[in-house]
């Protein structure tokens, strides 16, 4: 299949993308021994689209995408990426993938630029290629000025938008980013971002990236929960957010437990205490004010109502936190990676 | 605005992108010897170190017999190991690659996994055959003459040699995870083939059970070409027959093959374990 030229247009909203989906997804499932990291989803990515996979630390994000990249073969259904099997068809889908890992993949003791070379030779890029290639994209992520330098001398940051250049040397249909701004503080984080939109407009590309940051999924066209091996929900974010249609309250009383029990025998409302706060929601906010601080019975001290965010939607769908979530999926997340390296569960 | 590549996708494997691949494999490990300063100095003063203290203390030990001349006789076998360190720390640099993550941008590519080891293989002979060389310029110290038939031979056989050894420490580390696991196995495995081969002592005359485990040490057919060689130049009339199988003196040309035999079974061997690694 042939490709558009790089320079073509940023793909619009409103026209949708007629080109096939990006990845497929039926099915999938992914056990390791007894534990069920992967319980069967289903999804598609359009062509062109920032797609976020959102959830909880050991949800199945990292799994599904190294099922995705042919780095791990699912126990059962099937996927799809540019068009091949991730299974039947590993180097073509590894033709057409660029990959960036949590963990960084980068050769410290070479400079940047060789660490990109390597990658072109062990790609095969054309030789006339390689040399402009290199140099748009060290430009794009903002490396060019650096490209003689030691990879060992970069910040983390600047590591990571490497990784992303060497990603997208070879010209990938679609680029993987697991947890791309993981463990980088929030000035470095929101650079990064920066890339990850520009390279949106300049370059036709498929964007697949797994964070379980709530204000970088916003920057998604579009996102899909995943709890516990599970895909919960998948829509834009404010098609997720119209869902829930509901106003979050969050207030700080003398004695919460209480004003649980208050609130739900008088408004009918379940709340969720987390760190002193107790957080609900409801239809409209405002109106809901003026009633709970006559009807309550427990002294608030203070009050805050908000549109609903995608915390909310997470809420909603989850029924926790993504906080909570992680707390709770610390033991899942030990079990899964016991089965990953082979050892029992004591 | 950007410059369209004048590419589309990356194209198909060819036989030609594999050996493109072996190539920057063999590349990148070039690179990195020649940027580790205390790596090259170690080579340039390791044959020193060997050669003068080793071989004039065990020299000082054995009594002169017969006209051998220990140190010379012990040069073949004290460069073998060096070059059998250098490349089994060179083949080392792979579980350094799983350890810090480089080897999971090397198995992701759409490259055949052997490709990734035979570049591996051949960044060992190079610098097992540079650090065989460095330990031939100091021969003469020793009495060996720098002959250009000589030197010829002596650079094929190291090439064959570090090959060699590079396959089967590559075999060993295809599936090792730690450095510290590597370091155990080495020494546990290295030690023996280095002890059995014949490097330091002379192989005939030992018991039987000793003899029988040397001539099993893939080693002792890499060394022995060497010696020849090298006596055969330097010390024609040293008595020396080589190795034996019993009373029969094995020819030069199949302890040659033997260990390319055992090269090419290590990274088949390699290959296979490899593909099987996640």
């Amino acid at each position: 299949m042939s490709r558009p030229a790089i320079e073509m247009a940023p793909p619009t909203d409103a026209a949708p993308d007629a080109r096939p989906p990006a990845v497929v997804v039926e099915g999938l499932q992914r056990r390791f021994g007894d534990i069920e990291a992967v319980r069967g989803i289903d999804f598609e990515v359009k062509s062109g689209e920032i797609f976020g996979f959102l959830g909880p630390n050991g949800a199945g994000k990292s799994t599904t995408i190294k099922i995705l990249c042919t780095l791990l073969a699912p126990s059962g259904g099937r996927a799809s990426v540019a068009g091949h099997d991730v299974v039947t068809d590993r180097d073509e889908v590894r033709r057409h993938i660029g990959l960036v890992f949590q963990d960084t993949t980068l050769d410290d003791y070479l400079s940047a630029e060789q660490n990109l070379r390597f990658h072109a030779e062990l790609y095969g890029l054309p030789r006339a290629a390689i040399a402009p290639r290199l140099r748009e994209v060290m430009e794009l992520c903002g490396l060019w000025e650096r490209r003689g330098s030691l990879v060992g001398t970069f910040s983390g940051g600047m590591k990571r938008r490497l990784e992303i250049a060497r990603g997208l040397m070879h010209a990938p249909r679609v680029l993987f980013l697991d947890e791309p701004t993981i463990g980088l503080d929030p000035q470095t984080r929101s650079s990064i971002w920066r890339y990850i939109r520009e390279l949106k407009q300049r370059e036709d590309i498929t964007i697949f990236l797994t964070t379980h940051y709530m204000d970088e999924a916003e920057s998604c066209d579009r996102i899909a929960i995943i709890d516990a091996g599970r895909l919960v929900a998948l829509d834009t974010p404010e098609a997720l957010k119209a869902r829930v249609g509901k106003d979050r309250v969050q207030i700080r009383t003398d004695d919460d437990a209480a004003a649980s029990v208050a609130l739900a025998q008088r408004f009918g409302v379940t709340g969720a205490v987390h760190d002193g706060v107790l957080t609900f929601a409801v239809a409209s906010g405002e109106q809901f004010v003026p009633r709970l601080f006559a009807e309550l019975g427990v002294a608030i001290r203070s009050i805050s109502v908000s549109r609903p965010s995608l915390d909310d939607v997470f809420m909603s769908f989850t029924g926790s936190t993504i906080r909570d979530a992680e707390a709770t999926s610390v033991d899942h997340m030990r079990n899964v990676a016991r089965a990953m390296t082979g050892r029992r569960p004591s | 605005m950007s410059v369209a590549p004048a590419f589309t996708a990356v194209p198909a494997r060819t036989f030609r992108n594999e050996l493109r691949a072996i190539k920057i494999v063999w590349h990148r490990d070039m690179i990195r010897f020649l940027r580790d300063k205390p790596r090259i100095i170690s080579a340039l003063l390791q044959p020193m170190l060997y050669l003068f203290v080793l071989g004039s203390g065990l020299g000082a030990a054995v009594p002169r017999a017969s006209g051998v001349d220990l140190r010379m006789f012990m040069f073949p076998g004290v460069m073998a190991m060096a070059v059998l360190f250098t490349c089994f720390f060179s083949a080392g640099s792979m579980v350094w690659d799983r350890e810090f993550g480089f080897m999971r941008e090397m198995l992701v590519a759409p490259v055949n996994r052997s490709a990734i080891l035979v570049g591996k293989c051949c960044g060992g002979a190079t610098v097992g055959t540079f650090q065989g060389l460095v330990m031939f310029a100091v021969a003469g110290l020793v009495g060996v003459p720098y002959s250009p038939a000589l030197m010829i031979g002596v650079f094929a056989e190291l090439v064959l040699l570090s090959f060699a050894i590079t396959a089967l420490a590559v075999m060993i580390s295809a599936r090792i995870r730690s450095m510290q696991a590597f370091m155990a196995l080495v020494q546990m495995l290295m030690m023996p083939l280095f002890f059995l081969s014949g490097a330091l002592f002379p192989l005939a005359g030992l018991p039987g059970w000793l003899t029988l485990l040397t001539r099993l040490d893939p080693l002792t057919y890499a060394v022995d070409p060497i010696r020849r060689l090298v006596l055969a130049h330097a010390a024609p009339n040293m008595p020396f027959a080589g190795v034996t199988w019993r009373a029969w003196i094995v020819p030069t040309w199949l302890e040659l093959a033997l260990v390319a035999a055992t090269a090419l079974l290590a990274l088949g061997v390699a290959i296979v374990q490899f593909r099987r690694a996640d």
